[in-house]
């Protein structure tokens, strides 16, 4: 009798142990074992540009520019026996241009192949977190093709929280190797003979050398709550580029009217810091503020400050005004249209590496409802925003974007 | 014309400001940081503001530190 008692405690308590044992960890393996839909998000722009100091006519001429871009991006996770979250993303985007100052790198027709051009760029990105440990690794993968540059790059990222779960420290490391066909000013072409070859467009791939680039970029982070209402980011980046770093369309005119490629150092060394910081103000405003500090060794110094405020009309709708200052000096090697002397190693008279100011301005609006945007259960959120950028030498633009969010 | 030096001083004089709340340093517990968590107090640059970062990485010397381009990519025109 004693025996028949003992065997049912004990295979009651073997069950009773068995089943909370099942319980705990069938939750814990239903995470790990079910690749969950985390979001999936959709943003499209159009950016037009105009100017007058296009590089690829020394300097001078149109810079007329448009740029419908799309991309798709999408998220998944699932946890591991360990208790680990796996994220895994995947995105797909494509830029499509059209360009008055490519249309003039062969001026002898009336709408050359670089007039326009489509950029397709997909990548892959995977991070694990231990949630316990506060650690997260991670890689990514990269390409990107247009007609007359391929570039492939890689990367690999860590993350440690502090044990109270306000500071965390990162870093990434990035490389990128980039193949350029060199596509010269028509007239600059070796066999054009000055006078534009066989006076056909040409433009064909085997015509063309190519050219390597390369890119690493190291970036250290340290983000920290201050405060209920408060939190910073401090990021530091290191960037070394080497190869042609020169566009070989890119024309630059002599004092002496004599026409040539532009020509800068195979090497270049670049350091921004930077400091974000985010302050909730009551209930109602959301105070987002940027600056960073940048330096070359090309001689171009900048600084850059941005701040938005987020004001929230109702829980589910914000509109945010923004405004961005820009300030750089001139790379060494810049000189305007027929500036640049026989004298001279490296030139351009490419205006992005001149001295110039910039604001860019505008505002965004962002809904994003409980019950989904326009009651669609799955559409998470939805953003649009306007941007106007002017430069103070004449140059300006628009932009307009669209974020899509679905969860 | 506001000129480069006041702008500048202003956004100094704003983040002044906001740094000199550090000093209130505390911990924040998890259950206290639903402001903090709210989608735009994200301490990341938006994925509205991709194609802007992209545009600024080619049209201006300066790029990097904002979670833009830093390589790939050709952006030449």
């Amino acid at each position: 009798m004693k025996k028949i008692c003992l065997t049912i405690v004990g295979i009651y308590i073997g069950l009773l142990a068995a089943f909370s044992q099942a319980s705990s960890s069938t939750d814990t393996s239903y995470k790990s074992r079910k690749l969950k839909f985390e979001e999936a998000n959709f943003v499209g722009s159009y950016y037009q540009q105009d100017g007058n100091h296009a590089a690829v006519t020394g300097g001078i001429g149109s810079q007329k520019l448009n740029d419908f871009s799309t991309s798709f991006d999408l998220k998944l996770s699932k946890y591991d026996r360990h208790k680990r979250k796996h994220i895994f993303t995947a995105e797909i985007g494509i830029d499509h241009y059209t360009s008055a100052s490519s249309d003039k790198i062969d001026p002898t027709t009336i709408s050359s192949a670089s007039y326009a051009d489509t950029r397709f760029y997909p990548s892959l990105g995977w991070s694990r977190e231990n949630e316990e440990k506060g650690v997260t690794i991670g890689a990514g993968l990269y390409t990107s093709t247009e007609y007359d540059y391929q570039s492939f790059g890689a990367n690999i990222n860590f993350a440690k929280k502090t044990s109270n779960r306000n500071g965390e420290f990162s870093a990434k490391l990035q490389g990128y190797f980039d193949q350029l066909k060199l596509i010269y000013p028509k007239e600059l072409r070796p066999n054009s003979g000055g006078g534009g070859g066989s006076g056909d467009d040409d433009d064909d791939d085997d015509s063309y050398g190519s050219a390597s680039r390369n890119t690493f970029s190291g970036t250290l982070a340290w983000s920290q709550i201050i405060n209920k209402n408060l939190q910073l980011l401090l990021e530091g980046e290191l960037v070394y580029q080497d190869g042609y770093l020169s566009l070989p369309f890119h024309r630059v005119y002599f004092d002496d009217n004599s026409v040539h490629i532009e020509n800068l150092p195979s090497k270049r060394l670049k350091i921004p810091v930077a400091i974000r910081l985010n302050y909730f103000l009551g209930d109602r405003f959301i105070i987002r503020s940027w600056y960073r500090f940048y330096k070359d060794d090309w001689n171009i110094q900048s600084n850059t400050i941005q701040l938005e405020t987020s004001v929230k009309i109702n829980p589910f709708l914000s509109v945010t005004p923004f405004y961005r200052f820009y300030q750089q000096t001139a790379a060494d090697y810049f000189a305007a249209f027929k500036v640049h002397t026989a004298a001279d190693t490296y030139y351009t008279s490419n205006y992005d590496l001149s001295t110039f100011n910039s604001s860019f301005y505008g505002a965004g609006i962002r809904l994003s409802p409980p019950k989904g945007v326009f009651s669609i259960q799955h559409l998470n959120a939805l953003e649009i925003r306007y941007g106007h950028y002017q430069r103070n030498i004449d140059f300006n633009s628009n932009i307009i974007s669209l974020h899509l969010k679905f969860k | 014309m506001i000129t480069i030096k006041k702008r500048l001083l202003v956004f100094t004089s704003l983040f002044t400001g906001m740094l000199a709340s550090l000093s209130s340093c505390v911990t924040v517990k998890e259950y206290q940081k639903n402001k903090l968590n709210d989608a735009e107090m994200s301490l990341s640059s938006r994925k509205i503001e991709k194609t802007e970062l992209n545009f600024q990485s080619y049209r201006e010397g300066a790029s990097g530190a904002n979670g833009g381009k830093t390589g790939g990519g050709c952006g030449c025109n």
